[in-house]
């Protein structure tokens, strides 16, 4: 069996000083190609989970090792958000007004990638995201579902190793969502991405991989 | 989409903000371009009117201003008789008034002197110069402005004279200024016996440092300089040239001060989206590339509309009567270069700090702000 992509131990994270403690000791490993849902209520610290294994913030104490990088270093993290780390936001997070293609340009132009390339893979995975005759729409032209597609489609970018999804589908309706869900489980699947995914919805977390409920600033296994 | 078309889509969907960034350049760069042009075309102009047909200026040692010089007239006939010389001649320069213009230039001059020679007579001859009693001779400019014509009697100062000739030259100080022979000038400013400056032609320009020397040495209160000298050294034109300079340059730095305060509203109002750019991978250097970039784009955009804008002014003011043809624009590869250069300076100095803002957003902070 290979390195686990991901390797978590006894991270702690604390706001305000130490007055407010969100991560108290959390370990967890994630496999590549697993899809695992970070299970929860609001407040129990899964986001903050998933900005720490993303670097977008970084943890008070604790080891963590992301892709083969520490998410704790600056240098590192800039790699990991470039060339391994997909993310997807609940609220998209989109550049409003720019065009669907566009929007799912940025990463590719943070990494220099050739333009031929660039638009030849924007084309490729509106096609799978069912996008093609959005592609230059803007994004305020379009509805919540495509948006997210195309924060789908940003994220898929650079083909990452990685996926981080925080609450992908928590701004959509059910159907919408499922839709939504279902495209991304779908496109994981046959990219052979890992997914670690946060939600609240445990018929989402359900139909992952592998659950795992945090509650209190700690993870139990399900 | 490429990384210019990235600093090009931002700029054009804040219309207004990059508009009026570029506007506070392009006023700057109006306003160098302006100032510097008129006041190196003045400076030329003197120093054409000067070379005249000469090598060497004589004048008073140690004047603040060429027309408080005084050169006697057994200066001047010394200086003729040097062996050095082959051409000396005397001008003397005043300023006079007429109705609704209280400054124009005049030229007492020889009748034989170089320029009415070289000069476009529209009316008159250069042969009759000086012939006609009460005479004065006017460039065209002047004659435009005072309405005068051939024949015509002006009020010149507490005298009048009658029009006996217009003449046309390329220099504006020149062309706007009246000309008396130099007796009638001496006269006319109690000045008899004297000329400002004596134009010296040499025999062989070689021998230009022998004659200084002769001059210096024959009249201690005379200096003789070389006319590359005088312009290089002359105290008028260095105080001239470093005000405009000073001048322009607070000029383009107010603009440069829009352009800060462009780029950091422009900074302040996409945090979000800076976040997400670092989110999806962009580095602090490309941040700053794409700070920079649009600085520099409004630099440039405001560069090249305020050329547009100061030779239309200039154009607008070489034409207008009020400024007698005094104004006549110079305008050079190095002004220009250094103009633009202040520019996108500024512009570039203006966007340090929004780009070391741009670069310290923390992505977790700044997805949370709204």
């Amino acid at each position: 069996m290979s390195a686990p992509l991901i390797v978590g131990r006894a991270l702690i994270k604390n706001y305000e000083g130490g007055r407010i403690a969100v991560l108290a000791g959390v370990n967890l490993e994630v496999q590549a190609g697993e899809m695992v849902a970070l299970w929860g209520a609001s407040g129990s610290g899964k986001s903050t989970l998933l900005h720490l294994l993303g670097g977008l913030d970084v943890p008070d104490a604790g080891e963590l090792t992301v892709c083969g990088f520490d998410p704790r270093r600056e240098a590192h993290r800039q790699i990991l958000r470039r060339q391994h780390l997909g993310f997807i936001f609940q609220l998209h997070n989109l550049i409003p007004d720019f065009t669907v293609a566009e929007n799912m340009q940025v990463p590719a132009l943070a990494l220099g990638t050739p333009q031929k390339k660039i638009q030849a893979r924007a084309r490729e995975l509106a096609e799978l995201l069912g996008l093609s005759h959005r592609l230059h729409h803007r994004i305020q032209d379009i509805s919540g579902g495509e948006r997210q597609r195309a924060a789908i489609g940003r994220a898929l970018m650079n083909s990452p190793q990685l996926l981080l999804a925080d609450e992908p589908t928590g701004s959509l309706d059910e159907v919408t969502g499922d839709l939504v869900f279902g495209l991304l489980k779908n496109l994981v699947r046959n990219a052979g991405v890992t997914v670690v995914l946060a939600t609240h919805e445990r018929r989402l977390a359900e139909q992952c991989d592998r659950r795992l409920h945090v509650r209190q600033g700690q993870i139990e296994c399900l | 989409m490429r990384f210019l078309a990235l600093i090009y889509t931002n700029l054009r969907r804040h219309k207004l903000r990059a508009l009026l960034g570029v506007a506070g350049i392009s006023f700057g760069v109006a306003a160098m371009l302006t100032i510097l042009a008129i006041v190196h075309g003045a400076i030329g102009m003197f120093e054409r009117i000067l070379a005249v047909d000469s090598q060497y200026l004589v004048f008073e040692k140690n004047v603040s201003d060429l027309f408080f010089s005084s050169v006697t007239e057994a200066q001047l006939v010394a200086v003729r008789k040097m062996p050095q010389v082959v051409s000396a001649q005397p001008l003397l320069f005043g300023i006079v008034s007429a109705p609704g213009h209280p400054i124009i230039t005049c030229f007492g001059l020889e009748p034989d002197n170089t320029r009415l020679r070289k000069a476009k007579w529209r009316v008159g001859r250069a042969e009759d110069f000086g012939k006609t009693e009460k005479g004065i001779w006017l460039g065209a400019r002047a004659a435009d402005f005072l309405k005068a014509h051939h024949g015509q009697k002006i009020a010149i100062g507490s005298g009048e004279f009658v029009v006996a000739g217009i003449i046309t030259t390329e220099n504006g100080f020149e062309d706007g200024g009246v000309f008396l022979p130099l007796t009638t000038a001496q006269k006319f400013f109690h000045r008899e016996g004297f000329a400002s400056i004596i134009a010296i032609k040499l025999r062989n320009e070689a021998a230009g440092m022998e004659f200084k020397q002769a001059v210096t040495a024959a009249y201690g209160g005379l200096i003789a300089l070389e006319n590359r000298e005088f312009n290089q050294s002359y105290t008028q034109f260095q105080i001239l040239h470093f005000t405009s300079w000073a001048i322009s340059i607070c000029a383009c730095l107010l603009g440069g001060l829009g352009v800060a305060n462009t780029m950091l509203l422009s900074v302040f109002s996409r945090i979000r989206e800076i976040a997400v750019l670092r989110v999806c991978g962009f580095s602090s250097n490309q941040v700053i590339t794409l700070i920079f970039g649009e600085a520099l784009t409004i630099a440039i955009a405001g560069a090249g509309l305020g050329l547009a804008l100061g030779a239309t002014t200039l154009a607008v003011l070489n034409r207008a009567p009020q400024f007698q043809g005094y104004v006549q624009p110079t305008l050079n590869p190095v002004m220009i270069g250094g103009i633009i250069t202040t520019a996108i300076i500024t512009a570039v100095v203006g966007a340090i700090y929004p780009a070391w803002f741009a670069v310290h957003i923390q992505p977790i902070e700044a997805l949370r702000y709204e």
